[in-house]
């Protein structure tokens, strides 16, 4: 079979390991362009597995195409920012360009174009993956010389490199994003400060997860440490997947070296020799930059066996790449993907701190926490608490997109307020903000005098601002496509909730909503919310909660009706009687009662 | 003293390592639940079994029993929730009872009857996913699949044949099929295996046997699913 060189030489490179089964079948995809039947049995077949467990795998995972795909494989991010940056017409027109319709492969076999959940570019939108290398800034490209360029099959190296240059827009630095240590400061001043003594600081600065949740670092690298085994690993949470979030991306292009030193800090305070960083497939871009900073980090003993001849401190860190999943930035979805499996969020407890990856104790951080690391390391926990506010100690990037004169990366102390943040970034007549991504706070004028803080409006860092012509109608409608296309279907209330969910509000966008329809999204608020198995359900409705009460008339200009109008066209179910019968007088259709 | 914890106002005792959907049963308390069966370990998908611990919500068939626990179960608001992820199951698949040999032993019919579900409520979504007759003794009905995964488990962890799995996500999850044409006649699966017979509703079909025994004298027309936990052993009472 002429398919199985690249099958054997990625089972090969991964010594034949089913947990690597999502890296291997990326390789063996970007070789072939798509995972065929066959294909998916001669990897299943390479690695002993039924070949449903492979099956299950490229079913579970958008990056993943079971038809083929074309040589040049365009994604156009989908997130509201990109919408707002004119993604949509960009869209019609490649598929004109290419005469494709969405989601298919034109037929000359050379091209698909299709959306995709947001790519992490909307501070420099409307993104596009090629082959999933992004490109920020589709507006500025001249679509026909993109055109004119795939159709000569040119490879994407030879295209020009301005087209992939993606811009860090840091535009207010703290100690994070400021002026860098030498490489290698920070570990040092960890060993220095001896296992226990950098645990110490570690609870002394109280920091708390950048990802979203704002769990204590300190007690789950002490729930690690004291889990018995002598095994554990630390995973950096690099799938930054929430619409609108885009700092991670800059720490991993620009602050590599600290985003592993974090890493390696924290192997040595929990005892841990192996560290994973989770890296998401739209960041496929950053793999070979960051594969050469751990190469430099091991030459420079900073990773590997007694790191800075501190005997007994051995650890380095392997990357993995995602597929196009939101839902594994969710800590255990994290691990099963890990572990070359759907990303389908564990049954919690056990946590991944006793029970993680392949069952160990498994400490999982976000980039920015783990970069927090590193300033623990050099300047202690106590000068580290002194800033922020005291539940929510030290600074918070955010990542500012929308309408505003300078979107980009923001560092503040916690506690700062929304309207402060609105000035720095140049932001006037604003309607709303939606903070911490669609499943966080649509913040309106009323509240911009409040912060952000673990205890007032927390968030992972997306920053996203709508002004006053923005229907939050049609932003809310995009936010439930978004959580319908990335439940993993696990559980019935999130599986099927979210596909209500996107039904009513399409329904009410045709202009036969009302407020029954309403009432039905509020139930189902208050099911998903409390009944989903993971935060994805728990928190997908509460844009349109949060749009309901904030921006009712949004809502109700679309109605017709206001108590009630059917799900499905009356009318229009009774075209087969008509044919049946021969029929098309006035008698034979349904009218509006006067 | 034996360790209780309080559901709905009652004590119950649970020895350590029970979950509460399993200690609730041992004491005769019916907490509804498909996923869930008892030879199996817990998945924890469903959702019926949705239950609040201390004001917090939880699956009652993967939380641990613990002392001095204050459980919610049957409360009005947790049966209307309940009420509301059946019609969820319902409006997902192609749930036609009357066409269906299932009708009268099947759990997501049978508790559609206990919670009084008159209609489907939502709007259907009439998904057209197919049969596959092609094995000789049973075929798969994938309209009515409600994602339990009890076939996935048993033949995985009691036949060892891993026959089947869930693919896709979101709403476009489907059972798959471990042979090389997908087909169950294909695949290693036996009507003696355990996942030949773990379906709680009509997607897993033995042939040859359909109205066997007649519809009006099935498991739930003699008594309803939630009398279930009436026929299980009762441990003695606690005495204080």
């Amino acid at each position: 079979m002429s398919d199985e060189d690249p099958i054997l030489r990625s089972l090969a490179r991964h010594g034949g390991d089913p947990h690597a089964l999502v890296q291997i079948l990326r390789e063996v995809q970007s070789e072939l362009g798509w995972l065929s039947r066959a294909t998916q049995q001669a990897v299943a077949t390479g690695l002993g597995l039924p070949i449903t467990r492979v099956e299950s795998v490229v079913r579970f995972y958008s990056f993943f195409y079971e038809q083929p795909r074309g040589a040049y494989r365009m994604l156009v991010s989908d997130n509201v920012t990109d919408r707002m940056a004119g993604s949509q017409a960009l869209f019609a027109k490649l598929c004109a360009a290419f005469d494709v319709k969405p989601g298919e492969l034109s037929r000359d076999g050379l091209v698909s174009v299709a959306l995709t959940s947001c790519t992490g570019m909307c501070d420099q939108g409307p993104g596009l993956l090629v082959n999933n290398i992004a490109m920020p800034r589709l507006g500025e490209i001249p679509l026909d010389e993109l055109v004119a360029r795939v159709r000569a099959r040119e490879p994407l190296a030879q295209w020009p490199v301005s087209w992939f240059a993606v811009a860090d827009n840091i535009r207010k630095a703290g100690p994070l994003l400021g002026p860098r240590p030498e490489p290698g400061r920070a570990l040092a001043a960890a060993i220095a400060r001896g296992r226990q003594g950098m645990m110490d600081e570690m609870r002394a600065s109280r920091l708390r997860g950048r990802g979203g949740a704002g769990f204590v670092t300190f007690v789950k690298w002490e729930g690690a440490r004291n889990a018995p085994g002598p095994e554990r690993y630390i995973v950096c949470n690099a799938d930054e997947g929430e619409p609108g979030t885009f700092k991670d991306r800059v720490l991993l292009s620009s602050f590599a070296d600290r985003v592993f030193e974090g890493m390696a800090i924290a192997g040595f305070a929990v005892g841990a020799t192996r560290g994973f960083l989770y890296l998401r497939g739209e960041y496929e871009h950053l793999k070979a930059p960051l594969e050469a900073e751990l190469a430099r980090m091991r030459a420079g003993r900073r990773l590997g066996v007694s790191i800075g001849g501190e005997p007994g401190f051995d650890f380095d860190i392997a990357i993995h790449l995602g597929a196009g999943a939101y839902i594994c930035g969710e800590e255990s979805a994290l691990i099963e993907s890990l572990e070359g499996k759907p990303g389908r969020p564990r049954i919690r407890p056990p946590f991944p701190v006793t029970s993680g990856y392949l069952g160990k104790p498994t400490v999982v951080d976000n980039v920015e926490t783990l970069c927090q690391a590193t300033e623990i390391a050099l300047h202690g926990g106590a000068a580290f608490a002194a800033r922020g506010t005291k539940a929510s100690t030290g600074f918070k990037i955010l990542s500012i997109s929308g309408d505003c004169a300078r979107p980009g990366l923001y560092e503040y102390p916690f506690g700062v307020r929304i309207d402060e943040i609105l000035e720095a970034c140049g932001a006037v007549d604003v309607a709303a903000v939606q903070i911490g991504g669609p499943s966080g706070v649509l913040a309106t004028p009323d509240e911009f005098r409040r912060r952000i803080a673990f205890e007032d409006v927390p968030t992972a860092g997306a920053f996203m601002v709508f002004g006053a012509q923005r229907d939050l109608f049609e932003i809310v409608r995009n936010f439930a496509h978004f959580f319908a296309h990335e439940s993993c279907g696990f559980c019935t209330p999130c599986r099927v909730g979210t596909a209500l969910q996107r039904d009513i509000l399409d329904k009410i966008a045709e202009g036969r909503g009302s407020r029954y329809d309403v009432n039905e999204l509020m139930r189902l608020h208050e099911l998903m919310r409390r009944t989903s198995h993971c935060g994805l359900g728990q928190t997908a409705t509460n844009a349109v909660d949060d749009a309901w009460r904030k921006f009712r008339p949004a809502f109700e200009k679309r109605w017709q009706a206001h108590d009630f109008a059917p799900a499905i066209d009356l009318d229009a179910a009774l075209a087969p009687a008509r044919r049946a019968t021969g029929r098309n007088d006035a008698g034979a259709h349904l009218t509006e009662e006067a | 003293m034996e360790a209780t914890f309080t559901l709905d106002g009652q004590e119950v005792p649970f020895r350590p390592g029970q979950t509460i959907l399993e200690a609730a049963k041992a004491a005769g308390v019916y907490i509804p639940h498909l996923c869930h069966n008892p030879e199996f370990k817990p998945h924890g998908s469903c959702k019926l079994c949705t239950i609040v611990v201390n004001g917090r919500n939880g699956s009652a068939c993967t939380m641990q029993a613990s002392a001095g626990q204050d459980v919610d179960s049957e409360t009005p608001e947790l049966q209307t929730m309940r009420r509301t992820i059946l019609q969820m199951l319902f409006v997902e698949g192609n749930h036609f009872c009357p066409g269906c040999e299932k009708s009268g032993n099947c759990q997501l019919q049978a508790l559609a009857y206990d919670f009084e579900m008159t209609t489907p409520h939502f709007a259907e979504t009439f998904p057209d996913l197919g049969v596959d007759a092609s094995h000789p003794d049973a075929w798969i009905d994938f309209n009515r699949c409600i994602q339990c995964e009890l076939c996935v488990r048993a033949s995985r962890d009691f036949d060892h044949k891993d026959v089947f799995a869930l693919g896709g996500r979101g709403l476009g999850v489907k059972l798959i099929v471990n042979s090389p044409t997908g087909k169950l006649g294909d695949s290693a699966f036996a009507v003696t295996d355990k996942a030949a017979h773990v379906c709680p509703v009509g997607a897993i079909l033995i042939k040859r046997v359909g109205f066997a025994q007649p519809i009006g004298m099935r498991q739930y027309d003699l008594a309803p699913i939630s009398a279930e936990a009436d026929v299980c052993e009762i441990p003695e009472a606690p005495h204080g």
